[in-house]
């Protein structure tokens, strides 16, 4: 207890560093991910990309990224067998926050493909299994976010397969499929509002001290009519948008126009992810911050009920904006020079596969990769025949950094854990 | 800072274009031979070594393609099509340069010239082959599309269709313009030195061997299709 009296403070401005250095990585490098594939499919300029990227990456993180946040705070740990030594529960998220960090910087520098929600549950099971007690862990709940690994590219996967298969017999394969791009295109911009509005009515009204009640019964009774209408504008958002595209006969492509109809949903899409990448991996950075402000601000109780404060979300949010205003934008050309077989019409079916799964998965407060996700998805949109050639190697290339991010995230961490120890003492 | 992302990886270049183009140049190669023929109608033989040597030079731009096809296309590749099927499209693609290099050879190098009462009618057929592959060439530019609808959309697969019926058309004329150019020939044989007449026949049927390759592409084409 005299340890948080006396460093209270410092522990608090170190959390916040880390965190925010945290949520800087995530925007410099994992954003380009989310927002790659519609720059790659020319949906969207690069500075449109950057753009959607800052207004949603935000608005996901704040409106809808308690839930994982919460999990990363509380749900992988149990904090009650710190009650006795508060202080051994801020060492580890600050180490669990510099090991992922650190870690995170390793790998981009030698280029390996890592997760940050990876490297961040790995460390926090490591210092909390090796650190404290191997019953500190909550294995039930890492069982289920380690599941969800695996099933969130599958189930991604499985919607875009579906979705794609809808465009291709409901729109493509037609005598005019470009006015049946224009008829139908709207159902998909629906989706994507009726999708977002859930989530954000749900999981994020809360904190913004918003409460509709129709009187329905339920919160999700009373957000279905709602999130409906949502829905219906923008679908009438992009009926609009589609007004200004006309049909110009192309020698070469007959398919286009249609193309150009489907660049206008991919923008809404395109929203979708930066929302789905924001609510669920602003966690990874702030989760651990938020674990350990509450123990400061608590004075060393270790509190399991209190909510997420709002500022904690926000150094998230805006640690994301600022890491892809200083280096994210030049990942995500890189990143979209490399996508360029992939069409709108593909590129959105995989875009609201992904962030479908990646908003549920936020919902639900598990925290999962965002670009394996995407990259279920898009092999979704293979597996019906969309797409002109991938790269099944980068299957193995996934889990291989599965295996090799959990263990370094963990024996950093522990590295990190045992240095505060000794730093501050026990 | 290298980046090394999953999904920027996830993406391999799509074997469509480079066929495509590897048909364009076949086809460039099918399509010179008419020259050929009129330049040795008119004697003028600086010209037909010079068309030689774009036939030669389009068959060699096509192996390139050809094999840097087969290179980009491992086995981890995943496609909407089966591998084998666009490889062997690739090869029998490639046919179709091939055979027409070997006929300019021929003439190049043996200074073949068709008699005149025959020069017409054989470059009608050189034309007629080099319509056949121009056909087959269309059709292999449609694979953008059959991509674009998964290669099985009804609309897409009956267009794909259409053309290969008029692919079929055109080198079922090819054959009945060489029975005729042959039937000529046989009324001429007698007067001409016979070692000539030998390969004059053979230059019929390599002509028709082109068409021949144009069709066989369209027949994988198809089979593409009905997977």
């Amino acid at each position: 207890m005299e340890i948080i009296a006396e460093y209270g403070s410092l522990f608090l401005i170190l959390a916040c560093l880390f965190g925010f250095f945290m949520a800087w990585g995530i925007g410099a490098n994992d954003v380009a991910n989310a927002m790659g594939t519609s720059v790659g499919a020319k949906a969207l300029t690069l500075k449109q990309a950057i753009f959607v990227a800052m207004i949603f990456e935000f608005l996901g993180a704040y409106l809808a990224g308690s839930e994982v946040t919460a999990t990363i705070r509380k749900g992988i740990i149990d904090p009650d067998v710190m009650s006795a030594e508060p202080q051994l529960m801020i060492y580890g998220m600050l180490s669990a926050l510099l090991a992922a960090g650190t870690w995170l910087m390793i790998a981009s520098v030698n280029g390996w493909p890592v997760s940050t929600t990876h490297s961040i549950v790995g460390a926090i099971v490591g210092f909390a299994a090796v650190g404290i007690s191997v019953d500190a862990v909550h294995w039930g709940k890492v069982g289920t976010i380690v599941a969800s690994w695996v099933v969130s590219p599958v189930l991604a996967g499985t919607i875009s397969f579906g979705l794609f298969i809808s465009v291709k017999s409901i729109i493509l394969d037609s005598e005019d499929p470009f006015h049946r791009a224009k008829k139908y295109i709207p159902i998909y911009m629906w989706m994507v509002g009726f999708m977002i509005s859930m989530v954000t009515l749900l999981k994020g009204l809360k904190h913004v001290d918003l409460d509709l009640d129709l009187g329905l019964g339920s919160d999700f009774a009373n957000a279905i009519p709602i999130s409906f209408g949502i829905g219906l504008l923008v679908a009438a958002l992009g009926m609009i948008l589609m007004r200004g595209i006309k049909d110009v006969p192309d020698d070469t492509n007959r398919f286009a126009s249609v193309e150009r109809v489907f660049g206008v949903l991919m923008v809404f899409t395109a929203c979708a992810m930066a929302f789905a990448h924001g609510s669920n991996d602003v966690a990874n950075a702030v989760g651990p911050l938020a674990a350990i402000a509450s123990t400061v601000q608590s004075g060393g109780e270790i509190v399991a009920k209190s909510a997420v404060p709002w500022w904690i979300l926000m150094v998230g949010a805006l640690g994301i904006v600022l890491g892809l205003a200083t280096y994210g934008w030049r990942v995500i050309l890189t990143v979209g020079s490399k996508i360029t077989e992939l069409t709108p019409s593909r590129g959105f079916a995989a875009e609201l596969g992904a962030s479908a799964t990646v908003v549920i998965a936020s919902g639900t407060g598990l925290p999962i990769s965002t670009t394996h996700t995407l990259v279920g998805a898009v092999l979704g949109v293979g597996f019906a025949r969309g797409i002109g050639a991938l790269n099944l190697r980068v299957i193995g290339t996934i889990f291989v950094s599965w295996l090799v991010t959990l263990p370094a995230g963990a024996g950093l961490a522990i590295l990190f854990f045992f240095l505060f120890k000794w730093i501050f003492g026990a | 800072m290298a980046i090394l992302s999953p999904l920027g990886n996830l993406f391999g270049r799509s074997p469509i274009g480079p066929i495509q183009d590897h048909m364009a140049l076949a086809h460039q190669a099918a399509q010179l031979v008419p020259d050929l023929l009129r330049a040795t109608a008119a004697d003028d033989w600086e010209k037909a070594s010079e068309v030689h040597k774009a036939i030669v030079a389009a068959e060699a731009g096509a192996d390139k393609l050809k094999h840097s096809v087969r290179r980009n296309l491992p086995n981890s590749l995943f496609l909407p099509v089966p591998r084998a099927d666009l490889l062997t499209l690739v090869g029998v693609q490639d046919h179709v340069a091939n055979t027409a290099k070997d006929i300019a050879g021929l003439i190049i190098g043996r200074s073949i010239r068709f008699p005149e009462k025959l020069q017409a009618a054989a470059i009608e057929l050189a034309e007629a082959c080099a319509a056949t592959s121009l056909q087959a060439l269309s059709a292999v530019q449609g694979l953008d599309e059959l991509l674009e609808v998964g290669f099985t959309g009804r609309e897409e697969v009956r267009r794909v269709e259409a053309m290969l019926k008029t692919l079929d058309k055109l080198e079922g004329i090819t054959d009945k313009m060489a029975i005729k150019l042959r039937a000529k020939l046989f009324k001429l044989e007698n007067d001409l030195p016979p070692v000539e007449v030998m390969f004059l026949y053979q230059i019929i049927t390599l002509m028709c061997t082109v068409a021949d390759d144009a069709e066989s592409v369209g027949d994988r084409l198809q089979i593409l299709m009905a997977k």
